[in-house]
């Protein structure tokens, strides 16, 4: 996060960042690979299906922003424009290996996992004969406040990421990994902003329902 | 109107992108100031949000790595 945080500019920002790899400095470029390749990697990783595919993806990535880096137009940001290449990399390399998941017919109301789950457990809500029909039956528990940093949630997050359909994962890693605003998701998906924000909502609330259980049963004073 | 809790769960993210339509929002937010259990789970969705934040991202092996960094200077070269 940190390679992200100091490589993530504005557009306007991107001249000199652009003009540096053009004019050969490797520290630069090391520096993107660093800070890019790993969100990189979880997004080439929804469409073929090994690690070890996701990871040539990546490589042929970066071999094609340098073929094409003389060529590049500030129309769009940098970041967008090497994600451009990555996601079509991604899905012909999954078309060649035909054992992807075809991203576009995940679309939501075709039926694709969890498509139509519920952000919360619906039992958790008074039934329409009761007193407050929609109402939670009890509130969620309060979480401990010192978890924020504890190597154990952070591998709840990751394996909670880790049971997303593809399509889910890889918005919510674009948008709250890598932190790509929702038009660009949108723009490099080729989905509608709408679809974008399903996508999101049923990412987050799974891997909030996910912390959730982790909090309810991690026992006491192991937790921080 | 009103909004339920249950209603209040599926449009949270709505609320957080910025894309609900002054009617609701009113009305999500009026919800909140009424309800303890969707203003946690409003601040439970956020602290979400920042915690898949933190994820390690993992990273390239470092043999790839290394190619890459390889290619960059034989690229550097080849353009000069």
């Amino acid at each position: 996060m940190v390679g992200a945080a100091a490589t993530d500019r504005a557009p306007d920002g991107d001249g000199a960042l652009v003009d540096a790899l053009r004019s050969g400095d490797e520290k630069t470029f090391a520096a993107l690979v660093d800070g890019w390749s790993g969100s990189m990697l979880r997004v080439a990783r929804a469409y073929v299906s090994t690690d070890s595919s996701a990871e040539e993806v990546v490589q042929d990535t970066w071999l094609a922003v340098l073929t094409g880096l003389h060529g590049f137009r500030a129309q769009s940001s940098l970041r967008t424009w090497v994600y451009r290449i990555l996601v079509n990399q991604a899905k012909s390399r999954g078309v060649r290996d035909r054992r992807s998941v075809p991203f576009a017919s995940l679309a939501p109301g075709t039926g694709g996992p969890s498509s139509d789950e519920p952000a919360v457990d619906p039992s958790r809500f008074q039934g329409p004969g009761e007193r407050y029909p929609g109402g939670w039956r009890e509130f969620p528990a309060e979480w401990p406040e010192q978890a924020v940093l504890s190597r154990e949630v952070g591998a709840v997050v990751t394996q909670a990421l880790r049971t997303l359909p593809p399509r889910q994962r890889v918005v919510v890693t674009l948008r709250d990994l890598e932190g790509h605003s929702a038009a660009e998701v949108s723009d490099l998906l080729e989905i509608s902003t709408g679809n974008q924000r399903v996508l999101l909502h049923r990412g987050r609330s799974v891997v909030r329902a996910h912390l959730e259980r982790y909090f309810a049963g991690a026992p006491v004073g192991r937790a921080g | 109107m009103t909004m339920t809790c249950h209603e209040v769960v599926e449009v949270v993210t709505a609320y957080l992108e910025g894309t609900m339509n002054p009617e609701d929002r009113v009305l999500f937010e009026e919800h909140l100031v009424l309800c303890d259990g969707c203003e946690r789970y409003l601040r439970q969705m956020r602290r979400t949000i920042d915690l898949i934040g933190e994820v390690d991202e993992g990273s390239l092996s470092g043999r790839t790595r290394q190619q890459l960094l390889d290619a960059f200077a034989d690229w550097k070269h080849s353009a000069t």
